[in-house]
């Protein structure tokens, strides 16, 4: 075991006996992270749709990773057809845009409409939107345009598509991230991370192996590789792995990567690859000492103002 | 003769006097044993006086049986969780999945109906349960109906709409029965809508009374928001079953958070009544007062967790108390007759707040709401805690809520002046889950349990006057704890986490213990 990764450690007896008082608001998490392998947690925001499905509600890991992607978790819909709202987009512009937005989300005079009631019952099908397109809106200054039924039915796919734009909360781009000052971060970077992580070792070309600013931000924060045994995605970064020392009266220890832990059980994969595991029963004394690399990460999330995140990405950048 | 007896009791003081069921004067005093709403009663405290199960034989709790929900395939994107509370009445639990309710016998688990809604849409994340009012179950569904089913038989009655699927509503919540009004609200947050709760009339499903979680133009409120467009697309769903004193006549419903969800700069100002706990009249919708958890909310920190009512001493006086613990991080204790504000305290550690403002709550900090480039905040977007039933014991006077501690970086992806949708994002970072106690008069933490497995908490918490309580971890166990000292008493290994919030009653002398966990409802007694 790499002592460097030999950040924390705790003893089953102090989780099983549950007690601990007044964490108090605004200090370090007092356990390591828990929750890195099989939460619900989104993920970095530009990948991967799955994990990031929640509605308002917080929805459990079995939940979050809906078959069929998420436009079935957000019940949109079918997409628009591409090549019609495109079409569709030129007679927008052409001839609604002056009052309506170039994005239909409203302009001078006209109503928004992205969230208009009656487009959100068109569905994209033409039926809704073609007597109002045709007869106007005479009382409220809307003129009359004589479109072809086809042309109607374009329009009515680009605002389809404008909606579940809207709607697609998971597909929204992320602006850019890299603000940062790349000498401060390197500052925070070397006070705070080398003795772990090194710019010509482990990170050379970081960036070019995590090219998208946002997942290299979400890595840095919290490495996201730990999995469980058998679930999807890529392989463990063994150096994230928790290990596990497991004491027990006899004075017999093993050790091993840790395969469960929870207030009544423990178990690890040995170095044989042989599985064990054993009840945590106060009266049996047995210790756990858990060693989580990652422990310090979770240590410093209480700790980054946004300006350090952004310096530490702006650095991490410039590691091509 | 018992049966004559009970039909008496049933039909003596109030407004209902149906050939017999469940008659909803009844829910004010429930019979012991029994669990008549979403919480069990009124009041929220998911508090049972049982106490045949306790501290000293819990270690020998044992499965009575376990019964599976099976839906139709295709049913969810998800697999399907009991997030539900079964309602036990006469002998029979009452729960639902998206789209389905069952009846099935307390006794055996032997199913007696199973009821399949075909579905429009909408999004099947969850469903909690049913409210029952004399011989007919009111559910609500994905696409937005209030369904109403014969209790005895499962056989439909009728189902009518209660928002618009077009516009990306979708339902949740468990109505509440309260008098002869079935309390709906809904949920929906991808495209601006305005938030609403409804009394439905349960012998046809018609509006009662409707009340707009935004004001109208020029009603006080409307002042916390910049223009009619903003305010007639600001949020504030009611996806939470409320609680009720009958003794005030109050109604009390938390609110969701505005809209558009991360981008606020298109609706400056407090966005009243977002992010609330509202005080309304049943009988009639009024607002009687509210309490704003998170002015100007964008980190998607719905106020809906459950307004949990119980009397307390306050500074040496009894006091009639609403508690939250809220999705934001903070406990809020009020005055539950006006609304004042008595205790705001962190409940986990919090960054996005520069302090308490006169009323209790808490100042937003610019600095942590949603950036272009991202701000790193804790807790994430599922907040501290979420829909998952919290409890009071006043047995120990502790509040026990289920959190998630929890750091996401919020994006802010729409800079324009009037954005929409949610017009931004948030990356979840990091999380663990935890059980807390915390002294309503203080606030403070008087014992905290971090579950030391993986993966966020979602399991809901019975205490019961058998010194106990009952919830589950993220690893799949059932638990009971010793709710004064936070120690476990038992555990049962279950083929998935807990999903709702444990329940008890009582039947034949016998207490049982259910718990859903994924598609199936396992139901805890003591050996005879």
């Amino acid at each position: 075991m790499n002592l460097r990764f030999h950040s924390l450690l705790f003893l089953a007896l102090a989780v099983s006996t549950a007690q601990q008082t007044q964490p108090p608001p605004n200090t370090p998490p007092p356990q390591p992270p828990a929750g890195a392998a099989n939460g619900p947690k989104p993920g970095p925001a530009a990948k991967p749709p799955g994990e990031g499905a929640r509605t308002s509600e917080a929805v459990h890991g079995q939940q979050a990773r809906p078959a069929g992607g998420m436009g079935d978790f957000l019940a949109i819909g079918p997409p628009a057809d591409k090549e019609a709202a495109a079409r569709g987009q030129k007679l927008f512009v052409a001839n609604c845009a002056f009052c309506h937005g170039t994005n239909a989300n409203g302009g001078n005079g006209g109503p928004d409409l992205v969230r208009s009631v009656l487009v959100l019952h068109d569905k994209g099908t033409g039926d809704e939107i073609g007597p109002v397109v045709h007869n106007g809106r005479p009382g409220k200054g809307m003129p009359s345009f004589p479109l072809t039924d086809a042309q109607i039915k374009d329009l009515a796919q680009f605002l389809l598509q404008r909606h579940q734009a809207t709607s697609n909360r998971m597909e929204y781009k992320i602006q850019n991230i890299v603000t940062g000052d790349p000498k401060e971060g390197e500052a925070y970077f070397n006070a705070h991370c080398t003795s772990c992580h090194s710019a010509t070792g482990d990170l050379a070309h970081i960036a070019t192996k995590i090219p998208e600013a946002v997942d290299l931000q979400g890595h840095f924060l919290y490495p996201r590789e730990r999995r469980r045994r058998n679930e999807a995605g890529p392989p463990s970064d063994s150096r994230s792995e928790r290990t596990v020392t497991v004491k027990l009266p006899s004075g017999q220890t093993f050790e091993g990567t840790l395969d469960h832990l929870d207030d009544f059980s423990v178990a690890l994969t040995d170095a044989s690859g042989q599985h064990r595991s054993w009840l945590l029963d106060e009266d049996k004394g047995i210790q756990v000492e858990v060693h989580d690399p990652l422990a310090a990460h979770a240590k410093l999330l209480t700790q980054y103002t946004n300006a350090d995140m952004h310096n530490i990405v702006a650095y991490l950048e410039t590691l091509k | 003769m018992r049966l004559l007896l009970s039909f008496l009791l049933l039909c003596s003081p109030a407004v209902f006097c149906a050939e017999d069921g469940l008659n909803p004067a009844t829910i004010v005093n429930p019979p012991k044993g029994s669990w008549l709403t979403y919480n069990g009663d009124y009041s929220g405290r998911r508090f049972s006086p049982l106490d045949q199960i306790n501290a000293s034989n819990v270690k020998n709790l044992t499965l009575a049986w376990a019964f599976r929900a099976k839906v139709p395939p295709g049913s969810s994107p998800f697999g399907m969780e009991i997030k539900s509370t079964p309602l036990q009445t006469d002998g029979v639990l009452y729960f639902t999945m998206p789209d389905n309710a069952w009846a099935v016998d307390a006794r055996t688990g032997r199913e007696i109906w199973h009821y399949n809604w075909k579905s429009q849409g909408g999004i099947h994340t969850g469903n909690r349960g049913v409210g029952i009012y004399g011989n007919w179950v009111f559910f609500e569904t994905p696409d937005n109906h209030l369904i109403s089913l014969e209790k005895d038989t499962g056989k439909f009655r009728w189902a009518v709409e209660i928002a618009d699927l077009a516009q990306e509503y979708f339902s949740t919540p468990a109505p509440l029965v309260v008098g002869n009004h079935v309390i709906v609200g809904v949920g929906g947050d991808s495209l601006d809508v305005p938030g609403f709760l409804e009394a439905r009339d349960p012998e046809d499903g018609k509006v009662q009374w409707r009340w707009n979680s935004e004001p109208a133009k020029g009603e006080p409120g409307s002042e916390t928001w910049p223009d009619i467009q903003s305010m007639s697309h600001g949020g504030g769903m009611t996806w939470i079953p409320g609680t009720y004193d009958p003794e005030l006549n109050l109604l009390y419903w938390g609110t969701g958070n505005p809209n558009p969800v991360h981008a606020g700069q298109g609706r400056k100002g407090d966005n009243l009544w977002t992010c609330s706990i509202v005080a309304l009249n049943p009988d009639t919708g009024k607002l009687v007062w509210w309490f704003q958890a998170s002015p100007h909310d964008t980190h998607d920190w719905d106020n809906v967790e459950t307004p949990v009512l119980f009397d307390g001493v306050i500074d040496g006086k009894p006091r009639k108390l609403l508690a939250q613990a809220a999705r934001n991080g903070y406990f809020f204790v009020l005055d539950r007759t006006n609304g004042k504000q008595i205790v705001t305290e962190p409940y986990i550690p919090v960054n996005w707040a520069k302090g308490i403002d006169k009323l209790g709550r808490p100042i937003p900090d610019p600095e942590k709401e949603p950036k272009t480039d991202g701000a790193l905040v804790i807790p994430a977007a599922g907040g501290g805690t979420n829909w998952f039933p919290p409890s009071f014991s006043p047995q120990t006077g502790l509040f026990y809520v289920s959190t998630s501690p929890s750091y996401s970086v919020y994006y802010l992806t729409d800079t324009s002046p009037h954005p929409e949708g949610y017009g931004g994002r948030d990356a979840g970072v990091w999380s663990e889950a935890g059980l807390v106690a915390l002294d309503y008069q203080t606030g403070k933490i008087r014992w905290s349990h971090t579950y030391p497995g993986s993966g966020g908490g979602h399991s809901g918490i019975l205490t019961t006057a058998g010194h106990l309580l009952f919830t589950g971890d993220p690893s799949g166990n059932v638990i009971a704890f010793d709710p004064a000292s936070g120690k476990p008493l038992w555990h049962a290994g279950l083929t998935d986490s807990v999903a709702n919030g444990p329940m008890t009653y009582m039947l034949d002398e016998r207490q049982y213990v259910a718990v859903g966990a994924g598609d199936t409802l396992y139901v805890f007694t003591l050996p005879r």
